[in-house]
């Protein structure tokens, strides 16, 4: 049984295809087959977070156009090997996507035994997040605790439960989740930072995760390594514990306190 | 919080946000989906009405509103006065 996750958020800059790449990774080291597709058309960049930049020959367009095969498109991880990439195309045509091109590629990963589509939505609320979330299954909205994020957030929320294929079939919802990024529990603790009880409490959905604000996110796209691979980070953590729950594992939720100072940081701060 | 971050303190904003989000979502979610279909009702009522009388496209006005526990969806038309019978 295939399931086909649409990691979406509405505002740009949130860590969507940060997450994308990580779940994607987590889920495949757990022995999971795993296709991630770029659906930002015109603006690709799964390909430079997962690494794999120099091996994009074909993309997701030239498979829907026919130009190549869907195997010879898909990208196999080079450190997981049963993970796989799927690149958005560099085209600036906005037509080049369609809902029965879409259907057709992850019909036929479907076939070939995948057991976790993630789909990388593009920002906005436009063509090609419509096509990211159509088919979904599931859906992990990305939010920073900042109010046009969360605004956003519900926006995006909106759109899931009525434009998509499951919303107009009437086939039972999609499951849907909220992923905090860029976290500081600092910030929230003097009051600076809305917390996870805050943003939860307006948006009414469930928490999958809580991603502290980190410099590791940053050296991990630079080098092409999603960021939970990087075993010494916080960050990976959190990811690991997303990955559980998406896998129906109840998890406790880190990375959300203050963590307790020593004598002299809580002199000097820091 | 140290003594030195005394000095450099940022207000606490987390409250202010939280709750101009829970106006405007509450908000915009109650006009969610419900008004999406009125800019489309109105131009076909237009043209219905069109077939039978000269109305002037400003002349119909449309409107949702929520009463209580049901919606009233408010339609007036403004027929052109008689010109010449």
């Amino acid at each position: 049984m295939t399931e086909i996750i649409v990691v979406t958020s509405g505002k740009g800059g949130v860590g969507k295809t940060t997450t994308s790449a990580s779940l994607a990774c987590g889920l495949a080291r757990g022995g999971k087959r795993v296709a991630v597709i770029d659906f930002d058309i015109g603006l690709r960049n799964l390909d430079l977070i997962m690494g794999c930049e120099r091996r994009v020959v074909y993309d997701f367009v030239n498979v829907i156009q026919g130009d190549c095969s869907l195997k010879q498109a898909l990208i196999k991880d080079k450190r997981i090997d049963s993970l796989f990439v799927l690149a958005a195309s560099q085209t600036r045509d906005k037509d080049a996507l369609n809902l029965d091109g879409v259907r057709k590629v992850l019909d036929d990963l479907i076939a070939d035994g995948f057991d976790y589509i993630v789909c990388d939505s593009p920002a906005g609320i436009e063509k090609g997040a419509h096509l990211a979330m159509y088919f979904a299954d599931r859906a992990i909205v990305v939010v920073n605790p900042e109010v046009s994020s969360v605004r956003d957030s519900d926006r995006i929320l909106g759109l899931l439960s009525s434009k998509t294929h499951r919303a107009e079939q009437g086939n039972g919802n999609i499951k849907e989740h909220l992923l905090l990024t860029r976290y500081s529990p600092r910030r929230v603790t003097t009051g600076e930072m809305m917390s996870v009880a805050d943003v939860k409490e307006i948006l009414g959905i469930e928490v999958i995760g809580v991603i502290p604000e980190s410099p590791d996110v940053l050296s991990a796209s630079n080098a092409g390594t999603p960021v939970i691979l990087n075993e010494q980070s916080d960050v990976a953590s959190a990811y690991e514990d997303a990955v559980a729950r998406l896998q129906g594992q109840t998890v406790p939720l880190r990375f959300v306190d203050e963590p307790k100072k020593g004598f002299l940081a809580r002199i000097f701060g820091g | 919080m140290g003594l030195l971050d005394l000095f450099r303190r940022t207000p606490a904003t987390a409250n202010v946000a939280k709750e101009r989000l829970r106006i405007i979502v509450a908000q915009e979610r109650s006009s969610r989906g419900a008004t999406d279909f009125l800019p489309l009702l109105r131009r076909e009522l237009l043209e219905v009405i069109r077939k039978y009388v000269n109305v002037d496209p400003e002349a119909i006005q449309i409107n949702l509103e929520k009463e209580g526990g049901h919606e009233v969806l408010e339609l007036s038309v403004a027929l052109p006065e008689k010109a010449g019978g």
